[in-house]
């Protein structure tokens, strides 16, 4: 899998900046309108993360971690603020641009999984390669090599209602990194899931992020937070703790610990 | 995104829904059914009309004796005794648009042939009646001038005449016995066919000299009818006004009295064929348009509809990396196939609805390739016209509240 090559100098656009820095945010803030009243999401935050960090992004709902996240992925724009990704300003991006980034920088991983229904595992995972120039036989191979990266090689051909929801969330993280991103941004991505099979999907993160992939989580489940490198609390729109886990947990040590439940 | 990668994208999504999809598609196969079908009977229709006008014969114009005005009464048609044969040559020779006539009178009669007998017309005229109504000779020839101007006891029979007194045997030479005078065969016309806008039988006639009728049969010098051939169609109206001013002359009516004959031109009737072939039209089009109209807001809701209920899967397709356009493309494209699809199901239905009316109504039906063109291009921009609006709502989702939407 080449996954793991995600930062090597010949796909790296613009060297980063000085700082070395993927993603530099200063003082970004965002307001909108809710009715009569205006909502601040976010009040002036300010950090940086740098290639191969795991953070966790933990806040109450309303704390502005969502609207962040939404940032962060380039799908939404700060009212102020600048958001470097790599060195490049996203905040000036037109929405086309934007949505390049998205198709080759980011991958997503949702608390729903958000797989398309009646489509198959593997044409749901090449979905990310229809909107980047990939032809037929790299995009078929590229999604094969994600599936078989996150041990669901067997189920290619399976439907999302035919899969359980680890393998789904699995699926949906095998179209997170079919493009080779640079961060992969998991909003809730245990959500939805059972204690065992949460952990299962975090032991992917920890393989993953071991090979050099930068992950951002948010969850709200602090024992989650802890598999992270780094621990960020949101509350009114702002940071309020930034601190980096001493010793993050290890999925995989975690997972003999606990009871199988599938046979 | 490419273009057949997106035509796959769509096939599938309508795939996936295949009862909507096949719903959706229902009010343009009929709005499209109802195009070709039209276009298909209506050209039928016109060809017919023209085929039976073509039968009277090329640029004809009818002169028919006059109805008679007895005491404020008028009675019938071919009353007036007025018409003569030295009218039909005056008209050929003073008439410059005017290229030929033939002279006619004719009189009901039974004809008898060995054990068999059929009352038929018997229509008394010249040797250029069969070029006036371009009516060729199936068998045999037709008589001469001498045989007009000795009343020869001569006959050409029409298809019908033939069939029921002959059957299958060669009628050339036999002789057929009209009233008490017995006549020999000299020829048989090829069929013609119903006249356009009744259901008499053309064929259904014997063809003898003028004077054979006037003199023998009938025993009256007067004509009932001059068959006129003009130098083109155009000339037909011209012709029209010069026999008309000239048989005034020659009849001496006075200015402000009634003809005493009619002229009706075969142009005219062609004409008023086309005019009401042509209203018809208008009117089946404005129909189908409708329908096909009906077809489009059809394709427009139930996009909608779509779009709605795909918005997640909007919201993650723009997730990974679609850009507005991308979207949009799958939509129309979306329309584009239910369009291509619905279209090319529509002309099939069309084509089995006039083939049905033919076989009903015994009308022929005649389908131009450019039918279908029109068809499938109406079916076409029906579809990309009322796909867009679904297709640009979509594009100009906000993914997080698409990714958001339950």
């Amino acid at each position: 899998m080449t996954t793991v090559n995600s930062a090597t100098p010949a796909d790296s656009v613009p060297a980063a900046r000085s700082s070395g820095a993927l993603v530099e945010v200063h003082d970004l803030r965002k307001n909108y309108q809710l009715g009569e009243t205006e909502v601040h999401a976010l009040r002036g935050v300010t950090l940086s993360i740098h290639p191969g960090d795991f953070v966790a992004i933990m806040g109450a709902s309303g704390s502005g971690k969502s609207t962040f996240m939404n940032i962060l992925g380039c799908l939404d724009k700060p009212t102020s603020g600048r958001y470097l990704l790599e060195g490049t300003d996203v905040s000036s991006l037109t929405k086309k641009e934007l949505a390049r980034i998205r198709n080759q920088k980011i991958g997503f991983v949702f608390q729903g999984f958000n797989l398309l229904g009646r489509t198959t595992a593997l044409e749901n995972t090449e979905l990310p390669m229809l909107y980047s120039k990939t032809n037929n036989k790299d995009r078929e191979r590229r999604a094969r090599e994600a599936l078989d990266h996150v041990g669901l090689s067997d189920r290619a051909d399976h439907f999302p209602s035919q899969l359980s929801g680890g393998q789904q969330q699995r699926v949906a993280i095998a179209r997170a990194l079919v493009n080779l991103p640079r961060i992969l941004l998991a909003d809730e991505p245990t959500g939805n899931l059972d204690s065992r099979t949460s952990v299962e999907v975090i032991e992917i993160f920890q393989r993953l992020n071991a090979s050099g992939l930068t992950i951002i989580l948010v969850t709200h489940e602090p024992d989650i937070a802890q598999f992270a490198k780094r621990e960020i609390v949101f509350r009114d729109g702002q940071i309020r703790r930034d601190d980096v886990v001493e010793v993050p947990r290890v999925a995989s040590e975690v997972l003999k610990t606990m009871p199988t439940i599938e046979g | 995104m490419g273009l057949s990668a997106a035509f796959v994208l769509a096939l599938r999504a309508l795939g996936r829904n295949k009862m909507r999809s096949g719903l959706t598609m229902l009010g343009l196969i009929i709005g499209v059914g109802a195009v070709i079908a039209v276009i298909g009977i209506g050209e039928g229709a016109a060809k017919k009309a023209q085929e039976q006008l073509a039968a009277l014969g090329s640029n004809m114009l009818f002169v028919g004796s006059g109805s008679v005005n007895r005491y404020g009464l008028h009675v019938g048609g071919f009353q007036t005794k007025t018409l003569v044969l030295a009218d039909a040559r005056a008209i050929v020779r003073e008439c410059p648009s005017v290229s030929a006539a033939a002279p006619g009178t004719e009189t009901g009669q039974q004809v008898v042939y060995g054990n068999e007998n059929w009352a038929t017309q018997i229509r008394g005229t010249e040797p250029q009646y069969f070029e006036v109504r371009t009516w060729p000779f199936s068998r045999g020839t037709s008589f001469s001038e001498d045989d007009v101007a000795q009343a020869a006891t001569v006959a050409i029979l029409g298809d019908t005449v033939r069939k029921y007194l002959f059957g299958s045997r060669n009628p050339i030479g036999e002789t057929v016995r009209i009233g008490t005078l017995p006549f020999k065969v000299l020829g048989v016309l090829t069929p013609k066919g119903t006249s356009p806008g009744s259901t008499q039988d053309q064929d259904d006639v014997i063809i003898v000299p003028l004077t054979t009728v006037q003199k023998k049969l009938l025993g009256q010098e007067w004509l009932r009818w001059i068959m006129v051939s003009a130098v083109s169609r155009q000339a037909s109206y011209i012709a029209q006004k010069q026999i008309e001013s000239l048989l005034r002359d020659r009849h001496k009516i006075r200015p402000g009295d009634p003809d005493d004959f009619v002229v009706s031109n075969l142009a005219d009737v062609a004409d008023a064929a086309a005019e009401q072939g042509s209203v018809m039209t208008v009117l089946l089009t404005i129909v189908a348009s409708i329908a096909l109209l009906v077809g489009g807001i059809g394709i427009m809701n139930i996009m909608l509809v779509s779009v709605t209920e795909r918005t997640r899967e909007i919201g993650v397709r723009m997730a990974v990396g679609a850009t507005e356009e991308d979207v949009r493309l799958q939509f129309l494209i979306e329309a584009l196939v239910l369009g291509l699809i619905g279209g090319t199901i529509g002309i099939v239905f069309g084509i089995a609805c006039s083939l049905a009316v033919s076989q009903g109504l015994g009308w022929p039906i005649r389908i131009p390739a450019y039918a279908i063109g029109i068809s499938t291009l109406f079916a076409i921009t029906i579809a990309l016209f009322f796909g867009f609006y679904p297709a640009k709502r979509a594009s100009q989702l906000n993914p997080i509240e698409a990714l958001r939407y339950e």
